[in-house]
C-alpha cells in the first residue's frame, strides 16, 4: 500500500472523547488481530525447542521449557523427507514454468480484439470456473491417459489456472496498442512482438501470476495425493498429511502408546510443521507485495 | 447486425488472416482445455452407468437415472446436503463479512507501523498449506497433549477430544478458514477503501460527521459494489466448500455435521470404487453451484447494477 493515508487524522483539531475511546478499541482489536494470527506459529516454535515432557504437561504456553533440539533431530530421520522436499522444489519449479507458458500465451492471443472466435474462446475458458468436471470424471480422465502416478500429471494436468490465467489477459489489454501498431507497421510477428515486447514489458504481472501458481503447486495436497503413489514421487504436503493428520487423527484408537513416545511424537510433529513452514516465511516478505496487487487486479478484472 | 452471408464470410478470412498467429499461440491452451477440463465433463456420463473401473463404458452397465435415485433416496443425501448447505452458511455468515470488518478497523488506523503488522500478520497464514493448518489443528486439539487443552484445564475445565464430537466440527472449520483466509481477503476491501475520494470525508467532518457516521455513510457505500463482486464471485466456491481441509479433519465419528456433498463424492469414488454413485453425487453439486452462480449475478445486476457479465 504505497498511498497510506490517514482518514481521521485531518480531524484531529476537533477530535473529542469518543474519537479518542475509538482509537483506543482500534489500536486494541489491532494488536489482539496480530497476537492471534501469530500465537499458533509462536508455539509450534517454543514447542519444537523444548522437551517433551514440558510440553505434555502444559507448561510450555509462551516461551520454550528446557531448550533441546532432540526433535529436529529425529524430525530429520523421517523418511523420505528429502525426497519429497526435493520433489515439491521440483514440482514446484517446473510447474511454474508450465503454468506460465501456457497461461502467457492463451492469454495474449485472447487480449487481442482482432483473433477470431475471441469472445467464444474467452467463454470456454471462463466457463470452467462456473463448472467443472469434478473430482471423479478429472481422476478417471488422468487415468484413460495413462497419467496416475506420473510426474507428467501433476506438471501438465493444472497447467492454467483461469483466474490467473484471467489476471494476465487484462494486464496485456492495458499495454498501450500504439507499441503494438509500431512493431506491425515495422513488420514484426505476432510472436515476436509478444516475446519481445509484451512480455517486457508486463514483468511484474508475470512475477505475480507466478508468485500465484508457485503457491499453489508448493502448498498444493489434494491431486497429488490421489494421482501419486509411489514414495518416490510425493511432494512435501503429501508426506505431511500422512505424518501429521493421518497419524494424530487416530490418536484415540492408539492410546495405548506409552506416554513417553507419545509426547516425543508431539515435539517431533511441530518440528516437522515448522520445517514446513520456514520456505514460506522465508519469502512472505519479499512476495507479499505482488500478492496485495495480484488480488486486487484480480477481483476488478475476475 | 445483418451482414450478408458472403460479407460476412469475407471478413471472417480477413479476421483469420489477420490473426492466424495468434491462433497458433492460443493453441496449446486451448488443447489443454479441452483435454483436462471439458473432456472429463464427457465422462460426466458415468453417472448413468453402474461403472465398473475395468470394464470401461463399454462393458458398463447403462442404468439411467438410477445412480442419482440411490444417491438421493439413501440416508447420506439428507445429512450431506445439509452439511454443505450448513457450512456455507456459516462461511457466508462469519468468514464472509469479517474481512470487510478487518479493512474498514485497518483504514481507520492511525499508526502507520501497527497497520503494517495487522496486515502482514493476518495476510501471513494464507501461506501457510492447508496440510500444516489442518495439522496444527489436530495436534493443537489433542486432549492430551494440546495447547488449547492445556488452557482450558488452566482455567478449570476439563479437556475435550474436541476433533470426535460432531457439534464442534463446525465452529472448528469456520475458525480455521478465518484464520487462514481474512488478511488475504481484506486485502480487495482495504484497495477499495483506499480509492474512496477524501474529499466525502473532509465534507463529511465540516458537517461534523463522527467516526462511525463516516464509516456508515461513506465507508461502507464506497465498498458495495466491491463487496457485491466479491459475493457473486464466490458463491459458487461456497458449495463447493472447503473439501480439502474437511477431509483432513473430518473422521467417521463427525459425519454427521462434517461429511458435505463432495467429501461423500470422493469417499464413495476413489476410496470405496462406486463410480456412478460418487460421480452422480459430484454432477448434482456442480449443477446447484452453476444455478447459484447464475442467480446470484441474476439479482445483483437486478440491485446493484454490478455483475460479472
Amino acid at each position: 500500500m504505497s498511498k497510506e493515508r490517514n482518514k481521521g487524522g485531518s480531524g484531529a483539531r476537533i477530535e473529542g472523547r469518543g474519537e479518542k475511546i475509538f482509537d483506543i478499541a482500534v489500536t486494541i482489536v489491532g494488536i489482539v488481530l496480530v497476537i492471534i494470527c501469530l500465537y499458533p506459529l509462536w508455539y509450534v516454535f517454543i514447542a519444537s525447542v523444548s522437551r517433551p515432557l514440558y510440553v505434555e504437561n502444559g507448561s510450555v504456553m509462551f516461551r520454550p521449557a528446557y531448550f533441546t533440539l532432540e526433535s529436529y533431530k529425529e524430525a530429520f530421520k523421517t523418511p523420505f523427507l528429502w525426497t519429497s522436499f526435493g520433489n515439491s522444489l521440483f514440482y514446484t519449479f517446473f510447474g511454474v514454468l508450465v503454468n506460465m507458458v501456457f497461461s502467457t500465451t492463451m492469454a495474449y492471443a485472447l487480449s487481442r480484439s482482432r483473433l477470431l472466435f475471441r469472445k467464444g474462446f474467452t467463454m470456454l475458458a471462463v466457463f470452467t470456473m462456473w463448472f467443472s468436471a469434478g473430482i471423479i470424471p478429472m481422476y478417471m480422465n488422468f487415468r484413460d491417459f495413462n497419467l496416475l502416478d506420473t510426474r507428467t500429471a501433476i506438471l501438465f494436468g493444472f497447467a492454467i489456472s483461469t483466474y490467473n490465467m484471467i489476471i494476465l489477459k487484462s494486464f496485456f489489454e492495458q499495454v498501450p496498442s500504439a507499441l503494438e501498431e509500431a512493431a506491425f507497421i515495422d513488420g514484426a510477428s505476432d510472436f515476436r512482438i509478444f516475446v519481445q515486447i509484451f512480455l517486457p514489458l508486463s514483468k511484474p504481472a508475470l512475477a505475480t501470476v507466478a508468485l500465484f501458481y508457485g503457491v499453489n503447486r508448493w502448498n498444493g495436497y489434494f491431486w497429488p495425493m490421489n494421482l501419486l503413489t509411489s514414495d518416490s514421487k510425493v511432494p512435501l504436503q503429501v508426506l505431511l498429511k500422512k505424518l501429521l493428520v493421518d497419524r494424530t487423527a487416530n490418536e484415540m484408537e492408539s492410546a495405548i502408546i506409552t506416554s513417553a513416545s507419545l509426547s516425543n511424537q508431539t515435539t517431533v510433529i511441530y518440528a516437522l510443521i515448522l520445517l514446513a513452514i520456514i520456505p514460506m516465511a522465508v519469502i512472505y516478505p519479499f512476495i507479499q507485495k505482488y500478492f496485495r496487487s495480484g488480488i486486487t487486479i484480480g477481483a476488478v478484472k475476475g | 447486425m445483418a451482414t450478408s452471408n458472403g460479407l460476412g464470410r469475407q471478413s471472417m478470412r480477413k479476421r483469420f488472416l489477420s490473426s492466424w498467429q495468434l491462433l497458433i499461440l492460443l493453441l496449446p491452451g486451448l488443447i489443454w482445455y479441452l483435454l483436462f477440463c471439458y473432456k472429463p465433463m464427457v465422462g460426466l456420463r458415468m453417472a448413468f452407468y453402474d461403472y465398473n473401473i475395468f470394464r470401461g463404458f463399454e462393458g458398463s452397465e447403462f442404468v439411467g437415472l438410477e445412480n442419482f435415485k440411490i444417491y438421493m433416496t439413501g440416508p447420506d443425501f439428507f445429512r450431506t446436503v445439509k452439511n454443505t448447505l450448513m457450512i456455507a452458511l456459516w462461511q457466508l455468515l462469519i468468514c464472509f463479512p469479517f474481512p470487510i470488518l478487518l479493512a474498514i478497523i485497518v483504514t481507520e488506523m492511525k499508526s502507520n507501523l501497527l497497520r503494517k503488522a495487522v496486515q502482514t500478520a493476518t495476510f501471513l497464514p494464507y501461506f501457510i498449506s492447508t496440510v500444516v493448518v489442518c495439522g496444527m489443528v489436530v495436534n493443537f486439539l489433542s486432549p492430551s497433549t494440546g495447547i488449547i487443552n492445556k488452557f482450558i484445564e488452566l482455567f478449570g475445565g476439563d479437556a475435550t477430544y474436541f476433533m470426535v464430537y460432531p457439534q464442534y466440527f463446525r465452529p472448528i472449520y469456520t475458525i480455521m478458514t478465518l484464520w487462514q483466509t481474512a488478511g488475504f481477503n481484506s486485502v480487495v476491501y482495504i484497495a477499495a477503501l483506499m480509492g474512496i475520494d477524501t474529499e466525502l470525508y473532509e465534507a463529511a467532518l465540516v458537517d461534523g460527521a463522527g467516526r462511525f457516521q463516516r464509516i456508515w455513510h461513506i465507508t461502507l457505500p464506497g465498498i458495495v459494489p466491491t463487496i457485491v463482486t466479491m459475493l457473486v464471485m464466490n458463491i459458487g466456491k461456497m458449495v463447493k466448500v472447503g473439501y480439502e481441509s474437511i477431509l483432513l479433519l473430518y473422521q467417521p465419528s463427525t459425519y454427521s455435521t462434517a461429511d458435505v456433498i463432495s467429501t461423500y463424492s470422493f469417499r464413495m469414488g476413489i476410496q470405496n470404487g462406486d463410480y456412478g454413485i460418487a460421480t452422480a453425487a459430484g454432477l448434482f453439486e456442480a449443477v446447484i453451484a452453476l444455478i447459484l452462480v447464475v442467480a446470484a449475478n441474476k439479482i445483483s445486476k437486478r440491485l446493484t447494477e454490478t455483475a460479472l457479465w
